[in-house]
């Protein structure tokens, strides 16, 4: 740890390590110096001049966002000429501002208007002409309002040093400065919107949420994305039942300020036209919406009539789901109807990793660790496409902490720009090209190992030799697609192993093999869409499949139960790196329900009794008897991620890399539910060439 | 896009005037240079002008916005630059200006017609003690009269 | 060629070449005791060059007056980085134009100097940034280096002594913020001409995060005179505490405008009067600027008295600065010349930091008003307000220099201030008020 510095602020005497900047060693001090251009973790500008602060024996007034503590330095924050200081900059920036805080997105949550308030600039001297310039609008998401903006330069930085892309930039000078997008007139980027969010004032909004409400009319709910499996959390805002906005408010999750496209824009797809809200089922061959209670009993008294005579169920859960639905569907089909035919999509070689690690708890990274690790390598995945926050993290990585990254990849990665090394490989020889960073890896003092699908089946076991073989501290992160793929594989939706990686006694059908069965009584697809990549080969099957939309699968069904969305119900999601966390319930859509509830009424439609239908009983059960998940329930309730850990020894099952593929999701699709989310398709749709006036 | 040799020459000897890895700090000389011949920084030129120095054209936009030499529209064949500026001033420089205005029928940044010449009110140009001073494209003017400005753009009109 | 006729008052040191035939050429540089000292400086260690350097008194020419020496020992010894030369030739100072009568009429002058202290530092490659207004220089320039690099004085072992250094010209493209040195740096780096933080400064983390020597030209140009001089004579050519000559650019209403070679501490009267013939038309003089429109005004009778040093205008409330000496007669339009000053900085604020973004625009838009009679009191208050509020509170130095001169009209001008706005009966403003052109 570097050495203590002594200082003192206002009157208050205080430590900080030598090299600590004066406005953090305040704050740590919990003493606040305001500033809109500093931005932690990105570079310094010392634009703004809001933290200028009285330090003795300096001529002059400083600038706390860049001077380092000193012994012995006396510090003021809140004194007469400090205060006049802030004052008079507000004075500047608002000399021009527009003042349309009635009508500005920003109002109530502004970091000018909260400044303006707190030193009480109620009146302007200023009674020149305002210079301005029309508003913008630079893609489907992301508009600028030149007049607001204050040129702190936060967007600027986080495009460019956050995200590796440098969409924005600076032009003109003087009083004409303005915020430029890169492609002429509009944006060429990942359109992830943190530009919006870190910028303290109403200059860049959002496409999805401007001019819809105000801040204060919201309640704000944290949850975790729906999309990918890095498990990011999002806020919320809900007015009614209606969700109008998804931003990073408190930046209280593993993702910190981070949040992709997906995250912030795409929880449209719960209010799409083709949402469905009433239960199906067909009648000669046609769709008709019947009550819910009509379609629970059809549905529990086919399972109950096929399960009495023996026949053949085929059940797909699903990568979306929460943790204790996919308990309680593995515990439906094995307990309630006494078959091993469970399977899901799988993206990701999970069970390979659990087993190579054979119970070295430790070796599994966690997200914590992209950020800190001195090393990384990447294997087989476009990171930036598919698992944006992993993405950023190495970034930051890279920026905080000079980590090493290594790529190896098919084609060019945004990681090119900063890696220790780049190397291109065809696919399934990536093996060979990361053998040939073996001189480089053994010299690095730690590593952690991100690989795709690319490496599955012995593969892994592969991988995890040459990882031991280094004499390094190695950990690893098995990539997988959506955002509970991780917690389909740990509870048990898969015909060989159980919740917690258990071997069972007589392994049921893989999905494919379901698939395949020209004998299949029932397929039963729960939150799955199956039938976008394989034919039913049973022509005869029963299908009721639990569905937010008309999905290839759904089309088949004999029954469609409308589900509800994972921002619309409770339970737990467990991401990438095992961090288990909490949804809460945000919209409501009216004619859905949950799929643990529709479980629940099934099995209540069969007389079978597997517990309590509650999310928080059903997790209950999973803490107790799932290994690696008797996590703290503080932790979970909190809103912070509990880390699970599956392991405990070797998972001894037939490697089947015939099961894995990823489905190489891009930062605007994702799987089926991509499709039902216009943000993301508009984006696709009109690759740059949009928003020309 | 291709320029006149002796241009690439100058190009060249640019390029390697910096140490290997700073290609970006030939960009401002090299759109100066390319200014001169292509007569504006147009998009073409801004593309050409990253593409060389491998670099995203928004950093040259950037560069481009901020220095008050290098414009996106063509200035006239014969850029007139009248300095207003405090020691020019004191020597009338601001009814040279005026007059200026009125001899070309143009105001600041403006281009005659005929594109021939083309008008901007400058800051200080170096040229203090002489004051008035003008400059038409690089060349300076000294002691500049009403009558002297009159002079030098008949006589190149007189060029065409 | 000659701007102006030289004055026998002047003491021509770094000047002493101008005049003869040729005088950019390194045929007559070297006929008359061109790179002479540079020889002499490959006889001396660092230390003894940047002794002689700190024993001269130098202090920075291009306005802030930073000890030369002082700050070429910063630069540490020991480098794993390369380091550089940096020639600071963006004269942008209104009312500063002595940088051009050097380089045209005796480049050679710079390239020694730049040679020299490539030698007391132990750089390898240099760089001149002219401003882009002096294209015409860049060409000399060119062309003298050129002579310098075919006779052995520039390239790899020059003069057969095992010494390398490269030098370069540099083109900029107007931008007056580009003579601070740190937005000069970014600049030559191929950026927005915007200051960089500092500390670090240029000598420890200059070009290329590299350690820099960034001088302006006249300072180079001392340079070669004080190693042939000795910097203890040198020193002797001016004042305690401000050795040698400044080149000086008599602007304004004087009869004999031009660039004069004096040393430090020579009279003001004697400046105006005997060099620069007098006020034009025998008026009084009302207002004085010592060094480029950033310096606070002086009125009249406060200047007659100084001498021209850096202490002697400090205690004056005012600065030295780069040596451009602006004159106002009794007849000028104080108003005016505080809008025209103010017009210059709102337009070459580089826009970076919130006080001189904001608080020039504003200003001029203020003065603008005011210097059409339209406004009150309050508004001749507000000027100095803001002027004050930006004063010492900007990113870099070119708020101040925006400030100062303001602050300092109004105070010792404001009766013309009032006196406009009592003239002015019914008060329309001009509210177009029209933005800078960018095109």
């Amino acid at each position: 740890m570097a050495d203590l510095v002594n200082l003192t602020i206002n009157g208050r005497a205080i430590q900080a390590p030598a090299g600590t900047l004066v406005i953090d060693a305040a704050k740590k001090a919990g003493i606040e110096i305001p500033a809109f251009c500093y931005y932690e973790g990105y570079s310094l500008q010392a634009a703004c001049r809001m933290c200028l602060v009285e330090v003795e024996k300096m001529p002059k007034l400083q600038a706390a966002c860049t001077l380092p503590v000193g012994e012995g330095m006396v510090v003021r924050t809140e004194s007469a000429p400090v205060v006049k200081t802030r004052k008079s900059m507000l004075e500047f920036l608002l000399a021009n501002h527009p003042l349309d805080c009635p009508v500005c997105d920003k109002g109530g949550e502004c970091e000018l208007q909260d400044m303006s308030f707190r030193y009480g600039v109620g009146e302007s001297r200023f009674t020149e002409m305002k210079h301005h310039v029309d508003e913008k609008q630079w893609s489907p998401v992301v508009f600028y309002d030149g007049p607001r903006c204050i040129l702190c330069y936060r967007c600027v930085r986080v495009c460019n040093e956050g995200m590796g892309v440098g969409a924005l930039g600076i032009i003109n000078r003087g009083e004409q400065s303005l915020i430029t997008p890169n492609a002429e007139d509009h944006l060429d980027c990942d359109e992830c919107g943190m530009c919006i969010d870190i910028c303290p004032v109403g200059a860049l909004t959002s496409g999805t949420y401007r001019y819809r409400t105000r801040p204060w009319e919201m309640k704000h709910v944290g949850s975790i994305c729906a999309f990918c499996s890095d498990g990011c959390k999002t806020t919320l805002g809900v007015r009614g039942h209606e969700i109008i906005r998804g931003n990073n408010r408190d930046r209280s999750g593993i993702n910190g300020e981070f949040l992709c496209m997906k995250g912030r824009y795409a929880f449209d797809f719960i209010e799409h036209p083709a949402r469905l809200t009433s239960p199906l089922m067909k009648v000669n061959g046609k769709f008709e919406e019947v009550s819910w209670s009509k379609a629970l009993e059809a549905a529990a008294k086919k399972f109950a009539e096929v399960k009495s005579r023996g026949g053949k169920f085929g059940i797909a859960g699903s990568t979306k789901t929460t943790n204790e639905e996919n308990f309680y569907l593995q515990k439906f089909a094995r307990e309630g109807l006494g078959t091993n035919n469970i399977d899901h999509h799988r993206s990701g070689d999970v069970v390979a990793l659990v087993d190579a690690l054979d119970g070295r708890a430790d070796a599994l990274a966690a997200m914590a660790d992209v950020y800190t690790m001195t090393a990384s390598l990447v294997i087989g995945s476009d990171l930036a496409q598919e698992h944006p926050l992993i993405a950023f993290q190495l970034r930051a990585n890279n920026r905080h902490h000079h980590g090493n990254t290594y790529a190896v990849t098919k084609g060019p990665v945004r990681e090119d720009k900063y890696a220790a090394a780049s190397v291109r490989c065809e696919e399934g020889k990536e093996l060979e090209a990361v053998e040939g960073l073996r001189e480089q890896l053994s010299k690095e003092k730690e590593l952690l190992v991100v690989f795709g699908d690319a490496i599955k089946g012995e593969a892994v076991g592969k991988l995890v030799a040459f990882g031991d073989s280094l004499g390094i501290p190695v950990k690893y992160i098995c990539l997988v697609d959506y955002s509970n793929s991780r917690g389909a594989m740990d509870m048990g939706l898969l015909p060989d192993l159980g919740p917690g990686y258990v071997p069972v006694d007589n392994p049921g059908m893989t999905l494919p093999e379901m698939m395949a069965a020209r004998d299949l009584d029932v397929l039963w697809v729960v939150g799955a869409n199956p039938l976008a990549r394989h034919e039913l080969g049973s022509s005869g099957a029963f299908v009721v499949a639990q569905e937010m939309f008309l999905t290839e699968t759904a089309k088949r069904a004999d029954i469609v139960l409308p589900a509800s969305a994972a921002y619309e119900k409770s339970g737990t999601v467990t991401n990438v790196t095992g961090e288990c966390q909490k949804l809460h319930a945000a919209g409501r859509t009216m004619g859905t329900k949950p799929d643990l509830e529709i479980l629940g009424l099934i099995a209540k439609g069969m007389g079978l009794n597997l517990g309590i239908w509650s999310s928080s009983n059903v997790f209950e059960e999973i803490r107790k008897s799932v290994r690696g998940y008797n996590i703290p329930l503080p932790i979970i309730a909190t809103g912070q991620a509990a880390q699970t850990n599956p392991l405990s020894g070797r998972v001894r099952v037939t490697p089947r890399p015939d099961l894995i593929q990823s489905a190489g999701n891009t930062l605007f699709t994702s799987g089926s539910l991509g499709r039902y989310s216009k943000k993301l398709t508009s984006v696709l749709e009109h690759p740059g060439q949009l928003y020309r006036p | 896009m291709t320029f006149s040799p002796e241009l690439e020459a100058k190009l060249e000897k640019l390029m390697n005037s910096y140490p290997p890895g700073r290609k970006k700090s030939a960009l401002i000389p090299m759109l100066m240079f390319t200014q001169d011949e292509v007569g504006s920084i147009t998009p073409e030129l801004v593309e050409e002008v990253a593409r060389r120095i491998g670099i995203p054209t928004v950093q040259v936009d950037e560069v481009v916005t901020y220095y008050s030499m290098l414009h996106r529209k063509p200035m006239g064949k014969h850029h007139v630059q009248v300095c207003t500026n405090i020691s020019c001033l004191l020597w009338d420089g601001d009814e040279l200006y005026e007059h200026a205005c009125k001899k070309l029928g143009i105001g600041h940044k403006e281009v005659t017609a005929d594109g021939e010449f083309s008008l901007e009110e400058v800051e200080c140009m170096g040229a203090c003690s002489w004051a008035p001073a003008i400059q038409v494209n690089y060349d300076f003017h000294h002691h500049v009269t009403k009558e002297k400005l009159d002079e030098i753009i008949d006589s190149l009109k007189k060029l065409r | 060629m000659l701007f102006n006729a030289p004055s026998p008052l002047e003491v021509k040191i770094l000047t002493r070449r101008l005049g003869l035939p040729n005088s950019a050429s390194i045929e007559t540089n070297l006929a008359n005791g061109g790179y002479k000292s540079f020889e002499k400086s490959l006889e001396m260690t660092q230390d003894q060059i940047i002794q002689e350097v700190k024993d001269s008194n130098l202090r920075g020419r291009g306005g802030a007056g930073f000890p030369t020496g002082m700050k070429w020992g910063f630069l540490p010894r020991q480098s794993p980085k390369p380091k550089y030369i940096v020639v600071n030739a963006d004269e942008s100072e209104p009312g500063t134009c002595k940088d051009r009568v050097l380089i045209e009429n005796d480049p050679h002058l710079l390239i020694e100097g730049c040679l020299i202290a490539a030698q007391a530092v132990g750089a390898k490659a240099g760089y001149i940034y002219v401003r882009g207004e002096y294209r015409y220089l860049i060409d000399i320039l060119d062309k003298a280096i050129g002579e310098a690099y075919s006779r052995g004085y520039l390239g790899k072992n020059i003069l057969g002594r095992g010494v390398d250094f490269d030098l370069y010209t540099h083109t900029g493209a107007g931008a007056y913020e580009c003579g601070e040195e740190s937005a000069l740096l970014e600049s030559l780096e191929g950026k927005r001409g915007q200051p960089r933080i500092r500390p670090p400064f240029p000598a420890v983390a200059g070009l290329y995060q590299c350690p820099t020597v960034l001088n302006n030209v006249e300072t180079y140009c001392a340079v070669p005179s004080i190693i042939e001089m000795g910097g203890k004579a040198w020193a002797g050519l001016g004042i305690p505490k401000a050795g040698g000559t400044k080149l000086t650019c008599l602007t304004g209403h004087v009869n004999k405008t031009g660039v004069y070679e004096l040393p430090l501490g020579f009279p003001v009267e004697k400046m105006i009067n005997e060099v620069g013939g007098g006020i034009r038309g025998g008026k009084k003089m009302k207002a004085f600027i010592p060094g480029g429109s950033s310096c606070p005004v002086l009125t009249g009778e406060e200047a007659w008295p100084l001498t021209m040093d850096y202490d002697s205008m400090a205690k004056a409330g005012t600065m030295l600065g780069s040596g451009g000496v602006i004159i106002m007669d009794e007849t000028t339009d104080m108003v005016k010349a505080a809008l025209r000053i103010m017009h210059f900085y709102a337009h070459e604020s580089c826009g970076w930091c919130i006080p001189c973004r904001e608080g020039t625009a504003w200003l001029k838009k203020l003065l603008t008003r005011l210097n059409q009679g339209v406004g009150t009191a309050k508004d001749v208050d507000l000027v100095g307000d803001l002027a004050d509020n930006m004063l010492g509170k900007t990113f870099c130095p070119l708020g101040d220099a925006a400030a100062l001169p303001t602050a300092s009209i109004v105070r010792k001008f404001r009766h013309e201030f009032e006196a406009k706005l009592a003239r002015t009966l019914i008060a329309v403003p001009d509210m177009a008020n029209k933005p800078f052109v960018i095109v």
